[in-house]
């Protein structure tokens, strides 16, 4: 284990210095999971039709994200190589399963709106590829600190998508109305279509953050 | 791996060890379900009890109290604890001097996407559906879901038409979805432009079970009206 360990610096101080709270940070921008790494597509557009949903399913990965990163690092030299992804996927499965209970146990009308998305975190391949690309590879804490920047940044990127897609196609924002009576709803936003445009729009202005900065 | 192991031993020893993580992660897992499910349940079946309680009374405008009736197997009505997981439940609500109001029925059938359940009120005296609510859809927001919240297409059922034939045995018109505007008759159900499938679903879900159940609750009329109820 020390051995490891002691390589794992190595490896990754050739890539970035002070560990933990870069683990934390990176997640939340530098390597967005929804606006960088443009990964777990299937819930950002589908559960962002409003800033409620994008909430609740961002907190419920994180959740799912920070606690399969833990497991998946503490047990990273008990799991053979040929079975980690099937061992990755059977942790990742059992905490998605409590998280779909809690979710009913905390509101039968929030588990209604997320519909059959709960269950797909367990497909979502931001948690599988942090548990093999980070958890698999660092210590607890680090990979504890990596899940949460990780959860909270696609937490923000789902907001994002589902703040602007509640306001234009529904005319509220979590679920107070914004515009006046008379505003005429993009019911288009509210649509699969909407999650694409938005996103699209959002990647864009991301894009150009970046480059902005990248030639200041 | 090792590489001056010979080769049979080593994989011996490492399908052991895969053995050993699969199923101790297994049982962990397993232990971990089981644990969030029972810890979970009861809160869930209350948060049920609550929503499908809450529903009954927003189908039925008016009721104080409710009870809740079985259907038995000579087709008459028998009084059950609310609790009951028994099948052929209806509820019949009262209003404070325990007087029939209504009686709520649930039903369900494939509507776009997935099976809709919705709850509905029926009036005996006046042979009306008097409330309607959907309790579970998966209809595409924003179209679909329209059934639910469309106030227009909400106000097709306080006093949709269910009236019986003379002999009591049978709907003299099942309730209908008809296209949008086009509601000539008590009996149909104006549909929504846009949620096309969705309310004809509704209207043959209401069709099939009212023709079902009204005659049945027609006919226990009596057994519903037995005034003050323990609950």
């Amino acid at each position: 284990m020390g051995n490891q360990t002691k390589d794992n610096k190595g490896f990754l101080a050739s890539l970035k210095d002070s560990p933990s709270t870069d683990d934390f940070i990176k997640g939340l921008w530098r390597e967005n999971p929804v606006f960088v790494q443009v990964l777990g597509m299937c819930p950002t557009l589908a559960v962002s039709n409003t800033a409620i949903n994008a909430f609740a399913m961002g907190l419920a990965t994180t959740f799912v994200l920070l606690m399969s990163n833990m497991l998946v690092s503490s047990l990273r030299n008990f799991i053979p190589k040929q079975v980690r992804i099937a061992s990755y996927i059977l942790i990742i499965a059992s905490f998605v399963t409590v998280t779909d209970y809690v979710i009913q146990a905390i509101s039968i009308d929030l588990h209604k709106s997320l519909g059959a998305f709960i269950s797909l975190i367990v497909v979502n391949c931001v948690i599988l590829g942090r548990a093999e690309a980070f958890a698999s590879k660092n210590t607890v804490g680090r990979s504890f600190m990596d899940g949460l920047g990780m959860g909270l940044g696609f937490t923000f990127g789902l907001f994002c998508l589902g703040a602007v897609r509640e306001l234009l196609g529904n005319g509220t924002i979590f679920g107070f109305p914004f515009f006046p009576s008379n505003f005429q709803e993009w019911i288009v936003m509210i649509l699969p279509a909407g999650g694409f445009f938005t996103l699209a729009i959002w990647l864009l202005v991301f894009n150009a953050l970046k480059e902005k900065r990248a030639k200041a | 791996m090792n590489e001056t192991n010979p080769v049979n031993k080593d994989a011996t020893a490492s399908s052991l060890k895969m053995l050993q993580a699969m199923v101790g992660i297994g049982i962990f897992c397993a232990l971990m379900i089981v644990l969030a499910f029972e810890g979970t349940m009861p809160r869930i079946e209350q948060n049920k009890a609550e929503a499908l309680e809450k529903a009954i009374f927003k189908v039925i405008p008016g009721m104080e109290t409710k009870k809740t009736f079985k259907l038995g197997p000579d087709n008459s009505f028998v009084p059950v604890d609310g609790k009951s997981k028994a099948d052929q439940l209806v509820y019949a609500g009262y209003d404070q001097n325990g007087k029939l109001v209504g009686v709520a029925v649930e039903a369900s059938g494939l509507g776009f996407a997935d099976v809709l359940r919705v709850l509905y009120g029926y009036d005996p005296e006046t042979q009306k559906i008097i409330g309607f609510y959907v309790l579970e859809s998966k209809e595409t927001p924003g179209l679909g879901d329209k059934i639910e919240k469309d106030p227009g297409f909400q106000s097709n059922f306080s006093g949709l038409d269910v009236s019986l034939t003379e002999d009591q045995s049978a709907l003299k018109n099942q309730p209908v979805t008809v296209k949008h505007g086009a509601k000539e008759n008590p009996w149909e159900i104006d549909g929504i432009t846009g949620a096309t499938i969705s309310s004809r679903a509704v209207g043959n879900i209401m069709g099939t079970s009212t023709e079902f159940w009204v005659p049945l609750i027609h006919k226990n009329k009596e057994t519903f009206m037995v005034s003050k109820t323990e609950q």
